[in-house]
């Protein structure tokens, strides 16, 4: 029972990680019906600026308020400079540019920082709290709970509460009436992408350090779990992601307690199969979800 | 042709190589309604939508006030008091009926008015009243082509480019929405570019028609003159 609980702490902990890239994942696949492969690569280029910026000046803290920055700079750079120049007729243009882009980062950052694992520190201790016997959460996972939660509830208010959500929802549903009706829809494109990138950004800073450490690829594998994510809680839906991510996490961390470490990522393709010839749309697409 | 509120000059515009609208002249004078007939495929729907920028025209001018709108980006030109409203009615389906109406007048400065208009928008269209918190997908044709057509209003249009707004409706509807066309001129001296197929109706609110036919403009008159000429209404209308 205890080995339950401490799996699933872990899980769910892990899971949020997994819901905030996969709500990144979501952002821009609302926005701009791309699914941002570059999406790890651009996380991990974000957590070598925090790297840099903390070895420089000793704060942690400074470090991750840069590394978001970074990540929203970076977003509007991709789409400014690359992805809206993507011919959009087929849906495989945006990937292989997307892919592409994997490439030229992770070979920029190669070429900076080297290609070996760099230790990046955690602002609080892993160390779980025991609680009458039974390891739970560690004040690092409390941290990663808070600083999830905290995105999700600020971009649900974005998007329910505020002009600026509604024009991004709109420009994404409908952007020749959006742009009719005075929206700027190619200025909420690049807002989707910087939030997007923010978003991914801070679940790199969160992961990154629970690993082996910073390397050009060390998102790749947190990505293929935040991507069957993503498409699980379907794509369209920013809920479907934090559940789908929850989900992931949770399974995750099951199968390499009771199983093996090694069938976990097969594990996390199961669960793909399963649900998508369930519900080719995922758990969460509305009936109006449109097909790219 | 001095003064008018929109002035099209020598339009020519289409997708592509081969243009659609060739070299078309019209007018709209302010507080006018014109009526813009045709078959399927003559170019109706090309033409609002080259007037509002989302098509590229290859020659010709459009004069709003006798400024020419090349340039004008098409999100800009709800400023300058141009309303589009598409075909196929535009209501963004995935949101309510109050964000629908509320997007037609975000861009407006002057939020307490942007305001007052909406709500004038719910008194013209009870049935939106009742279903601010409706998803547009939830709303019948109807429905969509008011909350369409107040959606806008909010914005305090000058001219308004109305695209089929009966399409698919019941007559007693599109009746509804052709007075409603017709006071808001006489209230507010809003001009509209009426595209129609349904000729009789359009006919009846227009002060004047021009028929396009293969993307050119073969009649340009009154329109009570179209509504009383046997020939042309058999040459182009089909009634």
């Amino acid at each position: 029972m205890s080995e339950f609980i401490y799996l699933t702490f872990d899980g769910l902990s892990r899971g949020l990680v997994y819901a905030a890239f996969a709500l990144a994942l979501v952002l821009i696949w609302r926005a701009a019906r791309i699914v941002n492969f570059a999406q790890g690569a651009m996380a991990v280029a974000a957590v070598y600026v925090a790297y840099s910026v903390t070895n420089a000046t000793g704060s942690y803290w400074l470090g991750f308020v840069v590394a978001l920055l970074a990540g929203l700079v970076l977003g509007v750079t991709v789409e400014r400079v690359v992805m809206r120049f993507v011919d959009h007729s087929s849906p495989l243009n945006g990937v292989v540019v997307a892919l592409g882009l994997v490439l030229i980062i992770q070979g920029t950052l190669g070429i900076i920082y080297g290609n070996e694992y760099l230790p990046v520190e955690t602002p609080f201790s892993r160390d779980a709290f025991e609680v009458g016997g039974v390891a739970m959460l560690s004040r690092y996972d409390l941290f990663v709970i808070a600083a999830v939660g905290t995105v999700v509830v600020l971009l649900t208010l974005l998007f329910t509460r505020t002009a600026v959500g509604l024009r991004m929802r709109a420009a994404a549903f409908a952007p020749d009436v959006s742009r009719l009706l005075g929206v700027s829809v190619g200025g909420m494109l690049t807002l989707g992408w910087a939030l997007a990138a923010g978003v991914g950004s801070l679940a790199g800073m969160l992961v990154v350090p629970t690993e082996l450490g910073v390397h050009p690829t060390a998102m790749d594998v947190v990505f293929i779990s935040a991507f069957a994510a993503a498409v699980v809680g379907g794509l369209d839906s920013p809920i479907g992601a934090v559940v789908g991510g929850l989900v992931v996490g949770l399974l995750l961390s099951y199968v390499s307690g009771y199983i093996d470490v090694t069938v976990a990522p097969m594990a996390v393709l199961a669960l793909l199969v399963v649900v998508l010839l369930g519900r080719p749309g995922g758990l969460f697409s509305s009936s109006k979800a449109r097909v790219a | 042709m001095s003064g008018a509120l929109l002035q099209v000059e020598g339009l020519t515009a289409g997708y592509g190589a081969a243009p659609v609208l060739h070299d078309v002249d019209l007018a709209v004078q302010p507080g006018e309604i014109v009526a813009v007939l045709g078959a399927n495929g003559a170019g109706k729907t090309t033409l609002l939508r080259t007037l509002s920028g989302l098509v590229r025209s290859s020659q010709g001018r459009v004069l709003l006030d006798g400024e020419d709108l090349a340039g004008t980006k098409v999100e800009h030109l709800v400023r300058r008091g141009i309303a589009h409203v598409p075909e196929g009615r535009g209501v963004v389906t995935e949101l309510t009926v109050d964000e629908n109406l509320r997007l037609g007048g975000l861009w407006r400065r002057d939020r307490a008015d942007a305001k007052k208009a909406l709500d004038e928008v719910y008194e013209l269209f009870p049935p939106l009243a009742q279903r601010r918190t409706f998803a547009g997908h939830q709303l019948s044709g109807g429905e969509r082509q008011m909350l369409a057509l107040g959606r806008a209003l909010v914005a305090r249009p000058r001219l308004l480019l109305l695209d089929e707004p009966s399409l698919g409706l019941a007559p007693k509807v599109t009746r509804h929405i052709m007075t409603l066309l017709r006071d808001l001129r006489e209230r507010t001296g809003l001009a509209v570019l009426l595209v129609e197929q349904n000729v009789r109706s359009a006919l009846s609110i227009a002060d004047e028609g021009v028929v396009l036919s293969l993307g050119r403009v073969v009649v340009r008159n009154k329109a009570e003159v179209l509504r009383d000429d046997a020939d042309l209404r058999h040459a182009y209308l089909g009634f």
